[in-house]
């Protein structure tokens, strides 16, 4: 029985329904002194309950074998791909032999991948020169690009001048799962270890902090944290330097941010899903991404291209849009950052994909000198390459991104888009984004979501199954599965706070803003009040509920390899 | 005692959790870019292969698989898995479309010769076409016994006892090494495919020729469809309108 919503936004109702949920489970602080808790067990990741304290683990051969290699790579998309051929030409070019390995969660390369996309092919031509004969898919040219800002029913048409970020002249429209499927068979044709279906799991270091390299996952434990038959760990890569190349929101990263501090002087990072394009800066907690998608889908200047057409495949992924503000410092002992990890995104020109390659290059040729150089010497065991972040802030990534700084966070003033498009106008398209200034982000993603009783819930209409449909058909056609005899990957540090956290003063965003729906707040089986239900099968591994959760609650970990959707050419 | 060989075949099927869709020109399904993945099937039988080896009953488990370049994938899978060596009996992808469990039969009868194994073991069917034939017709060609749909395989000395799902109920066999065993869901259950296992491992590739195979095929396929949509079902309220209903549409 669910209340109804605009019940909840009056007070005695609002009381009453906190009240209800009290009634069956204690509240916060009584949790953590008392020993019964009524809150049924949702987390049961080894990341949450360490196996050391856990009895079904005693007597399990928890040993690990290692590799050693002389770079290792998370994550092979655009990044993570270019780094690792780039490696290897310049120790073809020089005669040196170097080790590199590649792991990568998604079954094969290009699988998780999911863009646009529309590629700024020069870091990629500066990697492949003879791209053309190789027969990289790069067949679609741009001839004309159109910009419009659409209202309920119309579309006011917007100039697209030479020199505005906005201008696609020599660019590509690419599938970028195919491209990276085509750059993954250049980097095992010259001689990269890829390793698709092992997933990073686990950062290691030395006793002297600095990072040793990875672990990849365990496999074969029960849904309920127990080990299984099956049971094996994960292997051990050594690396000098490892690379973490996991995308927007990765899951390592975020660990890597806090033990380094890498994020002490640069803003919070502000993302967007891409389905395509809608903030996740929004503040109404009402709001689902999918569905205003499919509601865009039939605004009247949308529609027909979409009419007639079939639906085939499916996706979401979170992406980052805080530019040049939220980049942290890049490199540590051991490691560095590369991709839409740190985040190189060029938002208004919606393209990260040439600046992650161009990192992965500049990394490369960094690490590179750093191993053959014949007077190395190095505090750490694991290597620290300041010189990565140096020859980025001297390379045209920083350039760029220095120039475009300022047009998102001018889209947050009074004016709005328009304040964003006037600014863009003058300090972009004729100043170049030389002003001395730089504006600031209004905070994390997290923290934008205002309570439900503050905001008007959204009438979203049915799909019409033509243009637009459900959420579940079309998580079925992104492919995505997982073993589900696994611990969920989705774990909460408390399994309370869903429910007495973000049900009752957000009304559960979680259940609109995934677009797989694996979040679900069910009715309990006896008395009154929800559960949340976490259907970790779905996950298509966009990292939107770890970004917007306005608790900061959940903590997206990486499942056994393999899983996650089966994306083509996305 | 462990002087045994086998021989598993492994076939690269598109992965159970994918949507198939049919190509537009109706020749077959889309399979370009999509996610692949082991037979189940052929998984289990993998399994049950490195299962035997760490019994000590088997010296050496080769994984074979037939197709184009992407079988090696599912070959790696199988060394991943425990296998010691592998072959790719290469194909190249235009006739791959054509390789029917008789072509593979006859791959497989000549590679057990050539590798002069004890036992073959394959999945009892592939998941795209469910044919449910390699085993039995490779059997055919050798000549030897087989116990398909395998629950249980024992060794016994020189003779291997085999329980089989049978629509009956269990059946169980005693066959003279060597045999051919297909495995069936309940064998046993798959161990995961772990990384220090793949780096160590060979593959070989031949090609039909060099076994002296001919692949042709008498076989063609005419078109490829989707099943005809469901369409709604009607709900009546009485007897009498069933009655009414069936007659309308002329089924009484």
């Amino acid at each position: 029985m669910l209340v109804p919503l605009a019940k909840l936004s009056c007070l005695a109702y609002q009381c009453f329904h906190a009240l209800k949920i009290k009634k069956n489970y204690l509240p916060l602080c009584a949790t953590r002194w008392s020993s019964t808790s009524t809150v049924p067990r949702i987390t049961t990741h080894y990341t949450i309950y360490p196996r050391d304290k856990d009895k079904r683990w005693e007597g399990v051969n928890m040993e690990r074998f290692a590799e050693e290699a002389d770079v290792v790579i998370v994550g092979a998309g655009p990044a993570g791909l270019s780094a690792a051929v780039r490696l290897k030409q310049l120790a073809v070019a020089h005669e040196k032999d170097i080790r590199v390995c590649l792991v990568e969660k998604a079954a094969q390369i290009g699988a998780h991948t999911l863009s646009g996309a529309c590629l700024d092919p020069g870091a990629f031509k500066e990697l492949f020169p003879d791209w053309k004969e190789k027969g990289a898919p790069l067949n679609t040219p741009v001839t004309e690009d159109r910009f419009g800002i659409l209202t309920e029913k119309y579309r006011i048409p917007v100039p697209i001048l030479p020199g505005l970020p906005m201008n696609n002249h020599g660019n590509y429209i690419v599938r970028l799962g195919h491209l990276v499927s085509w750059m993954g068979e250049q980097a095992e044709a010259l001689g990269v270890e890829v390793y698709p279906g092992y997933a990073a799991a686990e950062v290691l270091f030395h006793d002297d902090g600095s990072v040793k390299g990875i672990a990849t996952n365990d496999v074969g434990i029960q849904k309920d944290g127990a080990p299984k038959a099956t049971f094996e760990r994960g292997l051990e890569l050594h690396a000098k330097v490892t690379i973490f190349a996991e995308g927007c929101h990765g899951h390592l990263a975020k660990q890597l941010y806090k033990k380094f501090d890498l994020r002490a002087n640069c803003e919070p990072q502000t993302y967007g899903i891409g389905l395509k394009e809608v903030g996740l800066d929004y503040q109404n907690p009402y709001l689902s991404p999918f569905r205003e998608f499919q509601r865009w889908k039939h605004h009247p200047s949308i529609r027909p291209t979409l009419e007639g057409g079939k639906r085939i495949a499916y996706g979401a992924r979170a992406l980052n849009e805080g530019g040049f503000q939220s980049i942290p410092k890049l490199t540590f002992p051991g490691g560095l950052l590369i991709g839409c990890s740190p985040g190189f995104m060029n938002v208004p020109k919606i393209k990260g994909t040439h600046t992650a390659m161009k990192s992965g290059i500049l990394a490369a040729e960094s690490i590179f000198n750093q191993l053959t150089s014949e007077n190395l010497q190095s505090k750490t065991i694991g290597l620290h390459v300041t010189e990565y972040e140096d020859n980025l802030k001297n390379s045209w990534v920083w350039k760029e991104l220095y120039s475009v700084r300022n047009i998102r966070p001018s889209c947050h003033g009074v004016l709005g888009v328009y304040g964003g498009m006037i600014y863009t106008g003058i300090f972009y398209w004729i100043l170049r984004g030389m002003e001395p200034w730089t504006l600031k982000h209004k905070g994390s993603d997290f923290e934008r979501l205002k309570p439900a009783k503050d905001c008007t819930p959204i009438e979203y209409p049915k799909p019409d199954g033509q243009i637009s449909f459900d959420l579940l058909s079309s998580v079925a056609l992104s492919g995505t599965n997982h073993e589900h005899d696994q611990p969920a990957h989705l774990t909460l540090r408390d399994d309370s706070i869903p429910v007495n956290r973000n049900l009752s003063i957000y009304d559960g965003p979680e259940q609109r803003f995934c677009p797989a729906g694996v979040y679900e707040f069910v009715p309990v089986e006896q008395g009154d009040g929800f559960r949340l239900q976490i259907n970790a099968q779905n996950c298509v591994h966009c990292k939107t509920c770890d970004i917007k959760d306005p608790s900061q609650n959940i903590n997206w970990v990486v499942p056994e390899g393999g899983g996650g959707p089966a994306y083509n050419g996305m | 005692m462990a002087e045994l060989r086998v021989l598993v075949a492994v076939k690269r099927v598109i992965d159970y959790a994918v949507k198939i869709r049919v190509k537009p020109d109706r020749t077959g399904v889309v399979t370009d870019g999509v996610k692949h993945s082991m037979n189940p099937f052929c998984e289990i039988a993998v399994e049950e292969a490195v299962r035997l080896k760490e019994k000590k009953l088997v010296k050496e488990v080769i994984a074979v698989s037939c197709g184009p370049a992407q079988c090696q994938e599912t070959i790696r899978t199988a060394l991943a898995m425990g296998a010691d060596r592998g072959i790719h009996v290469e194909v190249p992808p235009a006739e791959a479309e054509r390789l029917g469990p008789l072509q593979v039969a006859r791959v497989l009868a000549k590679l057990a010769e050539k590798e002069k194994v004890d036992l073959v073991l394959l999945g009892k069917q592939a998941i795209d076409d469910d044919c449910n034939q390699t085993g039995q017709m490779t059997a055919g060609f050798l000549d030897w016994p087989q116990g398909t749909f395998a629950s249980q395989v024992t060794l016994e000395g020189d003779k291997l006892k085999v329980e089989r799902e049978i629509d009956g109920g269990l059946e169980t066999l005693r066959l003279k090494l060597p045999a051919v065993v297909t495995a069936d869901l309940r064998l046993n259950e798959p161990r995961y495919a772990t990384l220090p296992n793949i780096m160590k491992k060979k593959i070989e590739v031949i090609k039909p020729g060099d076994l002296g195979v001919d692949l042709t095929s008498k076989l063609s396929v005419i078109s490829v469809e989707d099943p005809p949509q469901r369409t709604a079902g009607v709900k009546v309220e009485t007897t009498e309108d069933l009655v009414a209903k069936l007659k309308e549409i002329g089924r009484i």
